[in-house]
């Protein structure tokens, strides 16, 4: 049964070092408020799980919370690289991060797996790619009916998955729409799945085949409003294109990089109080 | 004909949006593809059937997404499906026409690269990485691919293969078990380059009015292979451009300056 708890206890009391942790979302409903609260909490040598790290990761990285990378595309979507990334995978800052790189397909997939207490995920696909040269966990079998080859991934099993979604209900089921990623796999795939969400309401009153995710399957719903920010919730929020753009030279160098994230992250209680202070450097910015 | 100016990056997505037929089931990438298919949408291609690997089954956003899971995709799209659905029941399904890609570099053989500039465990440039593009590569009925054309960008060799092309040449990708008929178009800023039908080299089959040939050959990193019959692309007509145009301001308003593009 999920309990409904403030943010920084769930991540307190179910992120551990040493985790591997999923932060899931596909450009709509990425869990930003959960990521600055593992930041806050200076949580180190996380296994970092996602199809697409972008912002939210690359400041994960930049502050020295991972140790490993799990993931199919790295980038700022429209704006280019993330900085904090590249600059741990090219010179190694602050520390040496390690990377698992796959395709978009074998992560999908190998959620999938996780989800269904699967060692492992099976697809056609990588064939061609060097991929497979440099990441020894993509391996190759042959359908024991035709002899087909095919690719096998292990599957993915986070300790933790954290999602943002629409709503909760007051016992803590919780009901996503929208574009929706890999998230239900990933949270169905993980030991403790923690989801923040908009807004907790009475009744959820959901469609038959609407993205329900019942309380009983979770360990954590927390009430964070707007906490996918920069990031959105349909029906709730619109993506903030220009943070991403303004992230590009943030990211860019290392002082301005620690700088940010000491005075909107590290020293801001939480997530409102990051909006705050955010709210006033934009200001000063515009004025 | 018209005399309409345009520019280079302006023939290439019109260019690449004439590829795209009406009713085509496409799988499309973000940026250049993005643009092009749904100029595509837009003109002369009103039934294409516009895929994202976030979900969005016919989507028909009013302005070009920045990022692959815009709420406008979802919000014009005949249905959202999860990822891991995208790539099991449509693309692994065999149910994409057309995978419209963009890349980093690209070879003779229409291998791309979106991973690594540079040693992989020790990278001079380390790119966004594959997405999803080894499996559209892969199997999708075709691909097409937009990018700009240069010798940074067309190498004689790649130094990662993300997604496979013709590997080799020749029979190797069929040999190799892939399953779609690979690249049938590339689409850059000088003019369109085809498979050989037996050895699979890129050939400049179409080159844009205005670019000469000895232009095309400096801007690749390999000997550049000339088809016999090179035919000049059609210039963009006026309807196509206004309405790529019009597209592109109505991005502009919606995101902010510099949007609708990878840059």
């Amino acid at each position: 049964m999920a309990l409904i708890t403030p943010l920084r206890e769930a991540v307190s009391s179910l992120i551990h070092d040493g985790d591997t942790v999923a932060l899931e979302g596909f450009t709509h409903l990425i869990p930003h408020a959960a990521g600055h609260e593992i930041i806050r909490q200076g949580k180190k040598d996380l296994t970092l799980v996602r199809m697409t790290p972008d912002l939210i990761y690359d400041q994960l990285i930049g502050m020295g919370c991972a140790r490993k990378l799990i993931f199919s595309w790295g980038g700022n979507p429209g704006v280019g690289s993330l900085h904090r990334f590249r600059d741990a995978v090219e010179q190694g800052w602050p520390h040496r991060l390690e990377t698992v790189e796959h395709s978009h397909a074998g992560m999908a997939n190998a959620y999938v797996a996780g989800a269904s207490n699967l060692p492992f995920a099976l697809l056609r696909g990588y064939t061609g790619s060097d991929l497979p040269k440099v990441n020894p966990w993509i391996r190759f079998v042959e359908c024991p009916f035709t002899g087909e080859k095919l690719a096998a991934i292990p599957s993915v099993r986070p300790d933790v998955t954290v999602i943002h979604a629409q709503k909760a209900d007051k016992r803590g089921n919780v009901l996503l729409w929208g574009i929706l990623g890999v998230q239900k796999e990933a949270a169905l795939a993980a030991k403790r799945a923690i989801v923040t969400v908009e807004e907790v309401v009475d009744e959820l009153n959901a469609p038959a085949n609407a993205c329900v995710l019942p309380s009983w399957a979770l360990a954590a719903v927390c009430p964070v409003p707007g906490g996918a920010y920069p990031s959105y919730a349909q029906d709730y929020s619109q993506r903030d294109n220009k943070f991403y753009k303004d992230w590009d030279p943030i990211a860019r160098n290392r002082d301005s990089f620690l700088a940010w994230m000491k005075r909107h992250v590290l020293e801001t209680e939480d997530f409102a109080g990051f909006m705050r202070v955010l709210g006033e450097s934009v200001a000063r910015e515009t004025v | 004909m018209s005399d309409v100016e345009f520019s280079a990056t302006e023939i290439m997505t019109v260019a690449a949006s004439r590829l795209l037929g009406n009713g085509t089931v496409c799988f499309v990438g973000i940026g250049l593809p993005s643009t092009a298919a749904n100029l595509a949408r837009l003109t002369h291609a009103p039934d294409v059937v516009l895929i994202y690997e976030s979900g969005p089954i016919g989507a028909k956003p009013t302005v070009l997404p920045l990022s692959i899971g815009d709420g406008d995709l979802s919000l014009t799209a005949d249905t959202v499906v999860s990822t891991p659905e995208i790539f099991r029941y449509w693309l692994q399904g065999g149910r994409i026409d057309v995978g419209f890609l963009g890349a980093a570099q690209i070879d003779r053989f229409a291998n791309i690269n979106t991973t690594v500039i540079g040693p992989y465990d020790a990278p001079k440039v380390r790119l966004p990485g594959a997405g999803g593009a080894p499996e559209i590569a892969a199997q999708a009925k075709e691909v097409f691919i937009v990018l700009k054309q240069n010798k940074k960008a067309f190498v004689e060799k790649l130094p990662f293969i993300t997604s496979a092309g013709f590997l080799d040449g020749g029979d190797a990708r069929e040999k190799a078990g892939i399953p779609g008929g690979g690249p049938t178009a590339v689409i850059t800023d000088l003019g369109i380059l085809t498979p050989d039908p037996v050895t699979r080299e890129l050939t400049l089959t179409s080159i844009h009015p205005g670019v000469t040939v000895e232009q095309v050959k400096e801007a690749t990193g390999w000997d550049l292979k000339i088809a016999a019959d090179l035919k000049t692309t059609e210039i963009p007509d006026a309807a196509a451009l206004t309405a790529l145009r019009d597209l592109q301001a109505r991005t502009a308003k919606a995101h902010g300056q510099n949007a609708g593009g990878e840059g």
